[in-house]
């Protein structure tokens, strides 16, 4: 079976990505590794919408992803055309999941290289979030983190990830900036983030929303520091 | 993906509805015949009259139907069951040929069951009478007729769906399928409305149906009476339609002396219906007909009959 070989020059995309499953909020944050100067920025989209209430991010093969990516698309609207209802994020999840598997078991192919986190509302309102790997498996999770130093990131997580810390939207919203902050270098503007809320569109943040969320996070950090200090004392 | 290109090797769709039934254009007929001509001039004369309807109210979904089979001018079954249930929370009227209903019936248990087994939950019923008239419709123009309502109870409630086998699929309220649905149409157009009890849909279910069959020579012999609740279906009644329309006339007119009680519920079906005769006078005993509750309840009626029952 033929794998991906780096000595061909395909270089995995392997930035972190992190996936949060809040109360009311699902949240996907990605690692951005700064583009080339002459480089347009916009062309490189790494969370997608697979239907209204349902996004991925993906750690791997872009190119890859691309083909899987539309497939996904493909069948949450042929799911709708055939019994009326849009898909849960289960069922995309394992559709994604037997399509990577189907490739694990054919003669003539490789596998899918990449991993993804896919997040949304089923429509009872409960949110989902997902991973799935090359092999074909997925699991469900609270939060977790693929690609480089998703290990780091994920124990971040399992310290951090607490009923307080995803009680409301924002809270939710800055655990997923202080992972990948763990991480990435130079702050705020090498991060992607998109957030679904119950019955509403996906939405991508801006920059400024970026940068406005990550100042508020290093005043958050500088407070407790004082507060320590002063325990100290 | 090069060696499968090469090869010109196809995958096998699993993702498509499986139907262990030969594909549309490949079913054995005469050489050089086509089905719908054969069937129209050779053929025998299907069962086709019936009446059935089906609402949906407050409190599930009603569903009821004659049960004379009748094939032209023979009378092939009195006692049949048009009524098949589907799953617990799914019935399905049928209307057009028995045949038919009953085999395309066995293929949506079929294919909802598998859907329960892979997502862990029964589909909507939208979603049931979304995969009956695509399967059905892969089969047009080869003269199939079922004429079907799906009544169940979902996530969203009571649902109602009348299903078509040229594809068509529609929700509505109220549904009266089969040759004697205009009579049927008529009673319920009258006297429906969405908050009624529970009592007042078996008495206008039974009623419309009774009518129908007296005036439509295809449907009679007994009213099969079906209520889907939250916890399921329920299988009412088997009334007995002559019985039933003599009840029904003997009910007391509007001009003889109505009970205190009658005259106070005959007011509230005038105050909920103004709305659609603004100017005629009062409604003929409709109050009275109202409480006409399931009667002939009998030790075999109560039970479920056997499928064997069903034609």
């Amino acid at each position: 079976m033929a794998r991906p070989q780096k000595s061909l020059g395909w270089h995995p995309v392997t930035e972190t990505r992190v996936g949060i499953r809040g109360t009311n909020i699902v949240v996907l944050g990605v690692e951005k590794k700064s583009v080339a100067k002459l480089q347009d920025e916009r062309t490189v989209r790494k969370i997608c919408a697979l239907d209204d209430h349902v996004c991925m991010a993906f750690a791997g093969l872009t190119a890859d992803a691309r083909v899987v990516i539309n497939r996904a698309r493909v069948e949450c609207q042929s799911h709708k055309l055939t019994v009326e209802d849009p898909v849960t994020v289960e069922y995309i999840t394992r559709f994604i999941a037997t399509l990577k598997q189907k490739y694990t078991q054919s003669n003539g192919r490789r596998p899918f290289g990449i991993s993804a986190l896919i997040v949304g509302f089923d429509d009872d309102g409960i949110p989902r979030l997902y991973q799935t790997d090359p092999s074909g498996t997925y699991h469900a999770w609270k939060a977790n983190a693929i690609g480089r130093s998703a290990k780091t990131v994920r124990e971040f997580l399992e310290k951090n990830y607490t009923e307080d810390a995803i009680a409301n939207d924002n809270e939710a919203i800055k655990l997923a900036i202080r992972a990948l902050l763990e991480v990435v270098q130079s702050g705020g503007k090498n991060i992607e983030l998109a957030i679904i809320r119950r019955n509403q569109p996906l939405k991508m943040f801006s920059a400024k929303e970026i940068e406005f969320q990550v100042t508020e996070i290093e005043k958050e950090k500088e407070e407790a520091e004082k507060k320590k200090t002063k325990k100290n004392i | 993906m090069a060696l499968q290109d090469v090869c010109k090797w196809q995958a096998p769709d699993t993702k498509e509805l499986s139907l262990c039934l030969p594909p549309a254009g490949s079913w054995a007929v005469p050489r050089g015949c086509d089905p719908q001509t054969f069937l129209q001039t050779q053929g025998p004369s299907l069962a086709h009259g019936t009446t059935t309807l089906a609402f949906r109210f407050r409190h599930g979904v009603i569903a009821a139907a004659d049960t004379r089979s009748s094939c032209g001018n023979y009378v092939a079954c009195p006692a049949s069951l048009k009524i098949i249930p589907v799953h617990r929370h799914l019935l399905g009227t049928t209307s057009g040929t028995s045949a038919d209903c009953a085999t395309w019936y066995r293929v949506l248990q079929r294919e909802l069951r598998l859907w329960a087994l892979r997502e862990g939950h029964l589909p909507s019923v939208a979603s049931a009478a979304k995969l009956l008239s695509a399967m059905m419709s892969r089969y047009r123009g080869l003269d199939l007729c079922v004429a079907t309502a799906l009544c169940g109870w979902d996530r969203s409630g009571p649902a109602l769906f009348y299903v078509y086998s040229d594809g068509t699929c529609l929700q509505g309220n109220i549904f009266s399928v089969g040759s004697g649905s205009p009579y049927a149409y008529g009673v319920l157009d009258r006297s429906y409305h969405y908050d009624m009890s529970i009592q007042e849909a078996y008495a206008l279910a039974c009623c419309a149906v009774a009518r129908a069959t007296h005036r439509d020579a295809y449907s009679g012999g007994s009213v099969d009476l079906f209520h889907v609740r939250e916890s399921g279906w329920e299988y009412v009644s088997r009334s007995d339609v002559c019985t039933l329309y003599t009840e029904l006339q003997e009910l007391p007119e509007p001009d003889q002396e109505l009970k205190a009680e009658d005259q106070e519920l005959e007011a509230e079906a005038e105050a909920s219906q103004t709305h659609l005769e603004p100017a005629t006078p009062p409604r003929a005993g409709e109050s009275g007909e109202l409480f006409l509750g399931p009667r002939e309840e009998t030790p075999e009626d109560s039970r479920m009959p056997a499928e064997t029952e069903t034609p």
